[in-house]
C-alpha cells in the first residue's frame, strides 16, 4: 500500500515536470503554429546558463540573469528565424526548430562547458516521512521533490491565469485563433511571438532548474525534454489543461509501468512507454484529450 | 424541412437503398447521366443543402448558379464523394452507390477541377497531367523501379495521351515547368488538363473562370465547348459570370440558401421571379 | 561555352524522359562512374576509403531512403535510425541463424523486414500528419533503441545488444579490405539510386508527390493517399534497412543499438534538408556535406594556425548544422541540389545572362 502510494506520488511529481515541458510546447504552438522541437535544447541552455552563473552570484540573481538571456534569445529567434518563415508549412517550421535546437545545444556547451554542473537552490536533500499516522511505516518523500513539484504547479497555475485574464494573454489567444485576424485588429504579431517565446524560455528555465538540481545539468536534459512530445499528443496540442493532465497521465503511467510491467519486460521501458501510449492515442483520438478537431475544407 | 417530411422519407424509397450496399442496376440506355434526389447536407448546425434534386443528361453542359453560400460547392463535393449527404441519393450512370467516396467517383468516371487552385505545385505540368492517368496505369512497384519492358511501354503510351491533351490545351511551352510557378490562368488550364486526363464521363468545374480576365475567360469558354465537342464529356459547372453561363450552358440550376429555386433553360431561369429575388434581394420582387 | 543543348533534339518520348537528357550531363556522369569504379579503387588511400567514401556512400543510401518519404511523399520521419537498426539486426540474425545465407540475399531480406516494420509505423500517417506523425515515428525510434538492447533473442544473447558482423562474402569473393567494401557499397548505392530515380519519375513517384502537394486533389483523381503513403514508408524503410545493414556490417564491423539512435535519425533529416528535399542528387550532396563538415572543422582552423579541442569542434559542428538548416529552410528550401541546378542553368547560357 505504502509502496503503491509512493510510486503514485513519484509518478505525479515526474508528471508535473512533464506538464511543465509540455506547457512550453503548447504555448508556442498556440501562438505561432510552431511545433517547437527546441524546447529541450532551451531547457539545457537555460539550465547551463543558470548553473554557471550561480558559481559567481546567489541563485535568485543568476535566475534573473538567465531569464534575461532567454528573452534575448526569444527576440533573436523571432528576428532571425520565425520572421522569415511566416506562411511556411508546419513541417518546415518544425525542421527549423530542430536546427535551432542543434544550434543552442552547440552554443550552450561551447559557452558554458560540457561537464555535469550542479544547480544548488539550497533545498533540503534529506527525505522526509509523512503520513506515518495513517499508513504503517509512513511515506518516504524527498522534500526537494515536494518543493520542486509545488513550484512547478504554481508556475502552471500562474501561466494559466496569465493566459485567461491578462490583456497580453487575451491578445495571445487571439493570435492563436487566427494570425491574420489578430494582425488586422492591430495586434503586433512579432511582439506577441517574442513574448510567447520568452515565456517558453521561462518555462524552460524553471524546468531546467528543477531537473538540474535533481540530476545535475548535462546534455541529457535536452533529451528528457523529448518526453514532452507524447504529453502534448495525449493532451492535445492546443490545450493548456491538456498539457497538465497529459503530463500527469504520462508521469503516472510511466512509473506504474516501470514498476509493475518493467520487471517482466527487462526494465528500462520508461524510455518508450509514453510514446507508445501517445501512439495508441493518436490512432484512437488524433486531436488528443482536449484538442480541437481539424476539418479539411475543399 | 418539417418533421412529417422527414418521417415519410425514412420509410420511402431513398431509405431502402442503404440496406442494399451494391449498386442497383437500372435501365441501361439511360439518357440521364447523373441524378440527384433530395440531397440534405449539414455541418453541425449549418444546413448547406436542403432537399436538392435535379438531373444531368449525357452530353449536356449544366450550370449551377446562386449567390455566395448557396451550397454550390457543397453540391459538387457531394457528387464527387468528398462530403456524404445525411439524406438523399446520388445516381450516376445507372448505378446507385451505397456511399459515394472520392476513389469510387474517380473509378466511375467523375472528374473535377477546383475553385481554389489545387494543382500539385511542386510537380511539372506534365507530371500533373500524367498523375491524372494513374487510374489507367497497371504496372506494379517492382516493374516501375526496373523501368523495363511493360512499365516503360506503359509510361510512353500514357505520355502520348497526355501530350495530346497538352496540345489541346495549348500549354506545350510550359510542360516541364513546376505547376506552382505558372500564372493563374495557365494553372486553371493545367487543372482542367489533369481532370481530362482521367477521361471522365462527367466533369465538374468549380468556378473555372473565377479571377480571370476577359481574354482568359474567352479561352476557357472555348476549351469547355471543345471538351464536349472532342471528348463527348458531360459537364457541370459552377459560375458567377451570368454572361458565360447563359452562353455556355444548356440548362441551369439555381440554388439559394441550400435550396433549389429554379431549374430550366437559361432563358427560362433568367425570367424566373424567384431567381430575380434571390439575386437582387427580396425588395425587388 | 561547351555546356549547351543546342542541336540536341528529342525525337521520342523515351529520349525526352531520360534521367540526363543533355549529352554533356551524360558524359559527365559516365566520367564520374568511371572514376568511382576504376580510379578510386586504384589510387584511393585507405584513409580516403575508410573514413570518407564508405561512410559517405552508406549515408547517401540512407538519406536517399528518407528522401523518398520526406522529400517525395511529404511525410516527416524522425525514426530513420530505427529502420536502419531493424535492417542491421535483421541481416545479423539472418546470417547468424541460417548458415550459408548469402550476404546479398540477407541484405535484401533485411530490407524487406525493415520495410514491413516501416509500414507498420507508417500506419498512423493514414490518420495523422505533420507534427503528429513526427511523434509517431519517434516512438519507433525509442522502441527500437530499447528492443535491441533488451530483447536478447534478437542479438543472439549478447548483453546490451552489442554484436559483431559475420564474415562477408559475395559470390565467393571475401569482402575484406577497404577497396572491396567500397566497391560493394558503391554498387549497391548505384543500383538503389537508379531504382529510386525510376520510381520517382514513374506513376508511383507522381502518386507520392501528388499526396505530398495536395492530398485531397490526389484522391479526387483516383490516387489513393493511403497506398501512396504506405508504399513510401515501405520503399523508404527498405532502403534505410539496407543502409543500416551496410553501416553495421561494412562500416562499423561491430556495433550496438546506440549506433542507430535518434542522433542518426536527426542527422539523416539534416542531410536531406541541406542536400535537397525531393531530389536524388540532393541526398548525395547532403551525405557528402555531413561527412565533410567535421573534417573541415578539424582541419581548417589548424591550417590558419588555430588549435581547437575536439569538444570545441563537436560543439561548433552542432552550431554549424543548426545554423545551416535554418539558413537553407529560409533561403533555399530545395537545398544544395537546387543551387547546383541554378549554377548549371547559368552555365547553359553563359556568357549571356539569360
Amino acid at each position: 500500500m505504502g509502496f503503491l502510494l509512493e510510486t503514485l506520488i513519484a509518478g505525479l511529481m515526474a508528471g508535473v515536470l512533464y506538464a511543465l515541458i509540455a506547457l512550453g510546447f503548447v504555448l508556442i504552438y498556440k501562438a505561432s503554429g510552431v511545433f517547437n522541437f527546441a524546447q529541450g535544447a532551451m531547457v539545457l541552455f537555460a539550465a547551463l546558463t543558470m548553473a554557471r552563473l550561480q558559481d559567481h552570484m546567489p541563485w535568485p540573481l543568476a535566475f534573473l540573469l538567465a531569464f534575461g538571456l532567454m528573452v534575448v534569445l526569444a527576440w533573436l529567434i523571432e528576428r532571425l528565424v520565425l520572421r522569415h518563415l511566416v506562411n511556411q508549412s508546419g513541417v518546415a517550421l518544425l525542421m527549423a526548430t530542430l536546427g535551432i535546437a542543434y544550434f543552442l545545444e552547440g552554443l550552450g556547451q561551447l559557452v558554458w562547458g560540457d561537464d555535469i554542473y550542479r544547480i544548488d537552490l539550497g533545498l533540503p536533500k534529506q527525505p522526509t516521512v509523512v503520513l506515518s499516522g495513517l499508513i504503517p511505516g509512513g511515506l518516504l518523500l524527498s522534500r526537494e521533490d515536494l518543493i520542486a513539484t509545488l513550484a512547478a504547479a504554481l508556475l502552471v497555475a500562474l501561466l494559466t491565469l496569465f493566459f485567461q485574464k491578462s490583456d497580453v494573454g487575451r491578445a495571445l489567444r487571439a493570435v492563436a485563433d487566427d494570425h491574420q485576424a489578430a494582425q488586422s485588429i492591430g495586434i503586433p504579431l512579432s511582439r506577441m511571438w517574442v513574448i510567447v517565446w520568452s515565456i517558453a524560455g521561462l518555462v524552460a528555465l524553471v524546468t531546467g532548474m528543477i531537473w538540474g538540481s535533481k540530476l545535475g545539468v548535462q546534455f541529457s536534459l535536452s533529451l528528457i525534454a523529448l518526453k514532452g512530445l507524447p504529453v502534448v499528443i495525449l493532451g492535445g496540442l492546443t490545450s493548456v489543461p491538456g498539457a497538465i493532465v497529459g503530463g500527469l497521465i504520462v508521469g503516472l503511467g510511466e512509473k506504474l509501468a516501470e514498476v509493475y510491467l518493467g520487471p517482466m519486460l527487462g526494465g528500462g521501458i520508461e524510455s518508450w512507454f509514453a510514446y507508445l501510449l501517445a501512439l495508441g492515442f493518436l490512432l484512437l483520438r488524433p486531436q488528443g484529450l482536449f484538442g480541437e478537431r481539424i476539418i479539411d475544407r475543399v | 424541412m418539417n418533421h412529417t417530411m422527414r418521417l415519410s422519407d425514412a420509410t420511402g424509397p431513398f431509405h431502402a437503398k442503404t440496406a442494399e450496399p451494391q449498386a442497383i442496376a437500372a435501365e441501361p440506355c439511360d439518357d440521364v447521366l447523373l441524378e440527384l434526389l433530395d440531397i440534405h447536407l449539414g455541418f453541425g448546425g449549418i444546413k448547406a443543402l436542403q432537399g436538392v434534386g435535379f438531373d444531368v443528361r449525357r452530353g449536356e453542359i449544366r450550370a449551377i448558379i446562386g449567390p455566395n453560400g448557396a451550397g454550390k460547392s457543397s453540391l459538387l463535393n457531394v457528387v464527387g464523394g468528398v462530403y456524404q449527404p445525411q439524406r438523399g441519393s446520388v445516381r450516376f450512370d445507372g448505378r446507385n452507390p451505397a456511399r459515394m467516396h472520392p476513389a469510387l467517383a474517380a473509378r466511375w468516371g467523375i472528374a473535377r477541377t477546383f475553385q481554389n487552385l489545387a494543382l500539385f505545385s511542386g510537380m511539372s505540368v506534365l507530371d500533373n497531367i500524367m498523375a491524372g492517368r494513374s487510374l489507367h496505369m497497371r504496372c506494379g512497384l517492382l516493374a516501375q523501379a526496373l523501368r523495363l519492358g511493360p512499365a516503360l511501354r506503359e509510361e510512353i503510351a500514357q505520355r502520348e495521351v497526355v501530350e495530346h491533351l497538352i496540345d489541346f490545351l495549348e500549354i506545350q511551352a510550359w510542360r516541364k515547368q513546376p505547376a506552382g510557378s505558372l500564372p493563374y490562368g495557365l494553372q486553371k488550364r493545367v487543372d482542367l488538363g489533369r481532370a481530362l486526363a482521367m477521361q471522365p464521363k462527367l466533369l465538374l468545374l468549380d468556378e473555372p473562370m473565377a479571377g480571370m480576365n476577359q481574354e482568359e475567360k474567352e479561352d476557357m469558354c472555348r476549351f469547355i465547348l471543345d471538351v464536349r465537342e472532342e471528348f463527348g464529356t458531360t459537364l457541370v459547372l459552377i459560375e458567377h459570370d451570368m454572361g458565360v453561363v447563359m452562353d455556355l450552358s444548356d440548362r441551369v440550376v439555381v440554388l439559394d440558401y441550400g435550396r433549389l429555386i429554379a431549374d430550366g433553360t437559361p432563358d427560362a431561369v433568367r425570367a424566373d421571379p424567384e431567381v430575380v429575388r434571390a439575386y437582387l434581394g427580396s425588395d425587388a420582387a | 561555352m561547351f555546356y549547351r543543348e543546342n542541336g540536341q533534339f528529342k525525337t521520342s518520348y523515351t529520349a525526352d524522359a531520360q534521367i540526363f537528357p543533355i549529352l554533356q550531363d551524360r558524359l559527365f556522369v559516365i566520367a564520374m562512374l568511371l572514376a568511382a569504379f576504376v580510379l578510386v579503387p586504384l589510387w584511393g588511400s585507405d584513409y580516403l576509403l575508410r573514413a570518407l567514401l564508405i561512410p559517405f556512400l552508406i549515408l547517401a543510401l540512407a538519406a536517399l531512403g528518407l528522401n523518398v518519404l520526406v522529400g517525395y511523399c511529404g511525410q516527416i520521419s524522425l525514426g530513420t535510425g530505427a529502420f536502419m537498426a531493424v535492417g542491421a539486426y535483421a541481416a545479423y540474425n539472418l546470417m547468424a541463424r541460417l548458415p550459408g545465407m548469402p550476404l546479398l540475399l540477407a541484405l535484401l531480406l533485411a530490407g524487406l523486414i525493415a520495410a514491413a516494420v516501416g509500414m507498420l509505423f507508417g500506419l498512423p500517417s493514414l490518420r495523422i500528419r505533420g507534427l503528429y506523425l513526427a511523434v509517431a515515428t519517434l516512438a519507433a525510434q525509442f522502441l527500437a533503441d530499447w528492443v535491441f538492447s533488451h530483447v536478447a533473442w534478437l542479438t543472439m544473447g549478447s548483453a546490451s545488444g552489442s554484436v559483431t558482423a559475420p564474415r562477408l562474402d559475395v559470390f565467393g569473393l571475401a569482402i575484406e579490405g577497404p577497396v572491396r567494401k567500397y566497391l560493394l557499397c558503391l554498387t549497391l548505392l548505384c543500383i538503389v539510386a537508379l531504382a529510386v530515380k525510376n520510381l520517382v519519375r514513374a506513376r508511383k513517384g507522381r502518386e507520392w508527390m501528388a499526396t505530398r502537394d495536395m492530398d485531397v486533389a490526389a484522391s479526387v483523381i483516383g490516387i489513393s493517399p493511403v497506398r501512396a503513403k504506405l508504399s513510401a514508408f515501405g520503399v523508404s524503410s527498405f532502403v534505410a534497412g539496407i543502409a543500416g545493414a551496410l553501416w553495421a556490417f561494412v562500416h562499423l564491423g561491430s556495433w550496438e543499438p546506440a549506433a542507430f539512435n535518434i542522433d542518426m535519425s536527426f542527422k539523416l533529416l539534416f542531410m536531406i534538408i541541406i542536400g535537397g528535399l525531393g531530389s536524388v542528387m540532393g541526398s548525395f550532396f547532403g551525405a557528402a556535406f555531413i561527412v565533410l563538415l567535421p573534417i573541415a572543422l578539424n582541419r581548417l582552423p589548424a591550417m590558419v594556425g588555430l588549435q581547437l579541442s575536439t569538444s570545441l569542434v563537436s560543439h561548433l559542428e552542432l552550431m554549424v548544422f543548426g545554423a545551416l538548416i535554418v539558413f537553407f529552410l529560409i533561403v533555399e528550401p530545395h537545398g544544395l541540389a537546387r543551387l547546383w541546378i541554378t549554377a548549371k542553368n547559368k552555365l547553359r547560357v553563359w556568357p549571356f545572362p539569360h
